[in-house]
């Protein structure tokens, strides 16, 4: 299993090009024009992550952070999840970008195969940037009243919160 | 982007109150720079490997591979959606969605879920969202993403042994997490009126 896990980028990339290639697909002109689609993807986060990454900074380094970790600390630890978390479950649902600046700021501070970076990575890649998507899908087709489309995405939200930080405790720090 | 608007400007004012507070002024100041230089080494770090994911993703749309997944899908979305999946374009617009999402093609995804959206208002009728369009809502909203790119490669930036072992524990997280979605939904729709 872990041989698979450290040959995921090889192998999917073997994979997908072969199958490709024999269904007489242009692999690699497939592989260009998406790559420089990426390229504007990076483009597209970088100017959110320099506005919000110094403020993600600056809040740990006065103090601010620690504080607001001290103070959900008793609740958090009986549901068993990092308190350090808190600012990235606090910023996800709201904003994509500074749930990124939370997510590698944990991960970088913390170190990347710690409990806290490990939570940190599986909330962010299982969990979505839910009212942006409640926004653009209401918004694209007029509709004013959303009924309960929100508490049941919140809902699920929180259960991916609750269950990255079960699962990594089984998985590694069990 | 009204709400980040006031999440930047709130964080600031927090930091520096704390900053005078506490008395960690040089820090706080210091952390500015700090912050600005983590974005470009971030976007330098992880850009390479978002490109080289989105490439891959091109190829599995244009080989077929995307069209052959949401076929496979059909049928439980037939399930979830039976009002609009009786409609052929709608139920294309879906599986093209959800297959979309698994394969981490953001836009693609966007562009069909919304072809469904749109079609599903029509449907219904006015400026009310239907029990259907609301699932769909919460199935976006829950990401059902095979392979995290982003975090994958922040990950291995920050010197992860093996970046991508994290891959069952977010299928494991993401399961359980649109499963709870999708059992809110169902509870919620029975008492919102």
């Amino acid at each position: 299993m872990s041989a698979l896990l450290q040959l995921t980028v090889p192998l999917l990339l073997a994979g997908v090009g072969l199958s490709a290639l024999l269904r007489g697909t242009d692999v690699f002109s497939a592989l260009i024009d998406g790559a420089a689609d990426g390229l504007r993807t990076v483009l597209r986060l970088f100017p959110p992550l320099l506005m919000l990454l110094p403020a993600v900074r600056m809040l740990r380094a006065s103090g601010a952070l620690d504080a607001c970790t001290a103070l959900l600390t008793p609740a958090l630890e009986r549901l068993g999840i990092p308190p350090e978390t808190t600012i990235l479950m606090l910023v996800r649902p709201l904003s994509g970008g500074a749930a990124l600046a939370a997510a590698s700021e944990l991960i970088r501070a913390h170190g990347a195969d710690s409990l806290v970076g490990r939570t940190a990575a599986v909330m962010m890649g299982s969990t979505e940037t839910t009212f942006y998507v409640v926004a653009v899908y209401f918004g694209a087709c007029g509709i004013r009243k959303s009924r309960w489309a929100i508490p049941a995405a919140l809902c699920a939200d929180a259960v991916g919160f609750f269950m990255a930080a079960w699962v990594v405790r089984r998985l590694w720090f069990a | 982007m009204l709400e980040l608007s006031i999440i930047w400007v709130g964080i600031l004012l927090v930091s520096l109150l704390f900053a005078s507070f506490s008395g960690k002024t040089a820090a706080v100041g210091a952390a500015a720079a700090e912050g600005v230089q983590q974005a470009v080494e971030f976007c330098l770090s992880v850009g390479g490997m978002i490109c080289l994911w989105s490439g891959l993703m091109e190829v599995m749309r244009r080989s077929g591979l995307t069209a052959r997944l949401s076929r496979l899908l059909r049928p439980v979305l037939l399930r979830l959606f039976p009002g609009a999946g009786a409609r052929a374009e709608t139920l294309d617009a879906l599986s093209m969605n959800v297959s979309a999402n698994l394969l981490g093609l953001g836009n693609a995804a966007t562009a069909a879920g919304l072809r469904a959206a749109r079609e599903m208002a029509r449907a219904a009728d006015g400026t009310v969202a239907s029990d259907e369009l609301c699932r769909l809502v919460v199935l976006n909203t829950a990401s059902i993403q095979l392979l995290p790119v982003t975090i994958a490669a922040v990950r291995e930036s920050a010197g992860a042994a093996v970046p991508y072992d994290i891959l069952p524990a977010v299928w494991i997280t993401s399961l359980c997490s649109v499963t709870a979605g999708l059992l809110a939904a169902a509870l919620l729709r029975r008492v919102w009126r």
